[in-house]
């Protein structure tokens, strides 16, 4: 077993090796543009690319043709959001989405209301899930798109996504969805879950970083979007610049490879993420488990250990790699905006640790860590006034503390 | 972020962990901070009633590893010195011996609001007449 342990697979995760001898030709001798059509050099980077589409859409249930290759996600949740928001703003301004969606789309949204357009934050319930009457209740003829993230990167939460699909079909609304912790970890299906559009990225899906995907709906309906980046009219138009062939080779890779083998790892990220559970809710009180645990991705733990914060925790597991959503571990100084979206106080988002388990971990170092954990956890309740206050019996929501 | 060796000293061998008596007359007990900013330090000296000098403290610390070095520090710092002298403890001396980043320098500025917490409520029992500066010596016969 070899340290430092890698359990931030939510962050990021290494190349497979497979996906890297994938995409090595096209790293040395097959070096030609995709849109070179007039030579071998070109022909044979076209070939990989449209090979890789093929794979990525085999994956999601959709045509090759809906494929639009990207930097990233936050490069796709750019394009899908203000695209759309370009493209139909005569039909409408305002657009939906949830308080705990990643920034590359809170942001985005953020942008648009500069612009104009209204945006519905939608409250989560204390589960982390969206409330579906609230979300039907919020569409109004001005509502020209949904945006909810499959899959949340900070609590692993899968929102009800077929069922908002169907209510989006209803009301005549396009429906986005981040869809990057999910792609390739749970069976995401565009056509049964009635997505418009959704956005991808590889790094996430051990592959390489720099390069994702947005999948735009052609049929039932024909999504058009604004293209955001100008210059040639590659990939229909839809986003200028030569393609990132060999990312892109790398992308389609990873993405066949989660279908071959997702089954079988899905089980295995349960059972080792449960494992992990077991050991820490066995070993230690006051423990919290962030976020629904029936409708979460297999591999995701979020949990808050009452009394010891965060930042302090991840030092003493030095040689383990998670992250946390103490307000000390943040460049801003601002505490888990997801975790308080749940309701729970800030106290609870500062002790809290998430574990993204991930294809290459074992059984042993899940082990190794629950041990730390608990062991750190400990040491740290010793140097607690609160672990020591609430021994004592007292009530912490009653003391009057003297922050400033 | 990477921290300095201090830091990490006071972190992975802190001083003076504990808690002395609350009900003591000559211990003060200063708690600062509060839960939902990530950060709350309990630090307790205990004086001398005679000499003023500080001859205990401890400390508990609910926060990151700056925060614990910094209340860690603020113990080693106060063992030995008189009330007036830990009163003149600046934030800026603990930033400086920890060579704490910006982003932490508030850790500093509690610990300094800790000692200065743990003084007046030592002060405040003073003056209640809680604590008696020396027993009364019965005449003995």
């Amino acid at each position: 077993m070899k340290l430092p342990i890698y359990l931030d697979n939510h962050a990021t995760t290494p190349l497979d090796p497979r996906v890297l001898e994938a995409m090595m030709p096209y790293l040395t001798t097959q070096f030609g543009n995709a849109a070179s059509r007039n030579h071998s050099f070109g022909w044979a980077a076209e070939e990989a690319v449209e090979k890789a589409r093929k794979q990525i859409a085999d994956l999601i249930g959709a045509s090759p043709k809906e494929i639009v290759f990207t930097s990233g996600a936050t490069e796709s949740d750019n394009l899908a959001i203000k695209g759309v928001a370009e493209m139909y703003a005569e039909r409408g301004n305002h657009i939906i989405t949830v308080a705990t969606e990643h920034k590359a789309v809170l942001d985005t949204c953020k942008k648009l209301e500069k612009h104009g357009y209204r945006v519905t934050y939608l409250p989560v319930q204390p589960d982390g899930l969206i409330d579906l009457d609230m979300l039907r209740d919020a569409i109004t003829d001005k509502t020209i798109l949904i945006s909810v993230m499959y899959a949340n990167n900070e609590i692993g939460v899968l929102q009800p996504i077929a069922e908002i699909g169907k209510i989006a079909k209803e009301k005549g609304v396009l429906f986005h969805t981040d869809a990057v912790q999910a792609v390739g970890k749970v069976p995401v299906n565009v056509i049964r879950d009635n997505i418009d559009l959704m956005s991808i990225s590889a790094h996430k899906i051990y592959g390489p970083k720099g390069v994702g995907a947005l999948y735009v709906r052609r049929k039932n309906p024909r999504v058009q979007l604004t293209a955001q980046m100008d210059g040639g009219g590659h990939e229909r138009g839809m986003r200028s610049g030569t393609l990132n062939v060999p990312g892109i080779v790398g992308l389609g890779k990873a993405c066949e490879i989660c279908q071959q083998e997702m089954p079988e790892e899905m089980a295995r990220m349960a059972r080792l993420r449960d494992r992990l559970k077991d050991k820490l809710l066995g070993s230690l009180d006051e423990v919290y488990i962030n976020g629904s645990m029936e409708r979460r991705l297999p591999n995701n733990l979020n949990v808050s250990f009452a009394f010891v914060e965060g930042e302090s925790l991840l030092m003493g597991i030095n040689d383990i790699a998670v992250s946390s959503g103490s307000a000390c571990t943040s460049a801003t100084l601002e505490p888990s905006y997801v975790l308080k979206a749940l309701g729970k106080g800030d106290d609870l988002a500062h002790s809290s640790i998430r574990f993204g388990i991930g294809r290459f971990n074992t059984e042993e170092e899940i082990d190794y860590v629950g041990n730390r954990v608990v062991e750190v956890v400990n040491k740290l309740r010793e140097l607690s006034p609160l672990w020591e206050m609430h021994k004592e019996g007292v009530d912490l929501s009653k003391v009057e503390w003297t922050a400033p | 972020m990477a921290y300095s060796n201090k830091v990490l000293d006071h972190y992975n061998n802190p001083r003076n962990v504990g808690s002395l008596d609350k009900n003591d007359p000559n211990v003060g007990t200063g708690m600062v901070g509060a839960p939902e900013c990530g950060d709350v330090m309990k630090l307790q000296l205990k004086v001398n009633p005679v000499t003023g000098i500080i001859e205990d403290a401890k400390f508990k610390t609910f926060g990151c590893g700056s925060a614990i070095a910094s209340s860690s520090l603020a113990t080693e710092w106060v063992k030995g010195k008189t009330v007036e002298e830990a009163m003149a403890i600046k934030n800026t001396d603990i930033v400086n011996e920890l060579s704490l980043p910006p982003v932490k320098i508030h850790c500093s500025v509690l610990a300094e609001d800790a000692i200065k917490a743990a003084i007046a409520d030592y002060k405040k029992k003073q003056a209640n007449g809680v604590g008696a500066s020396r027993p009364v010596t019965e005449a003995v016969s």
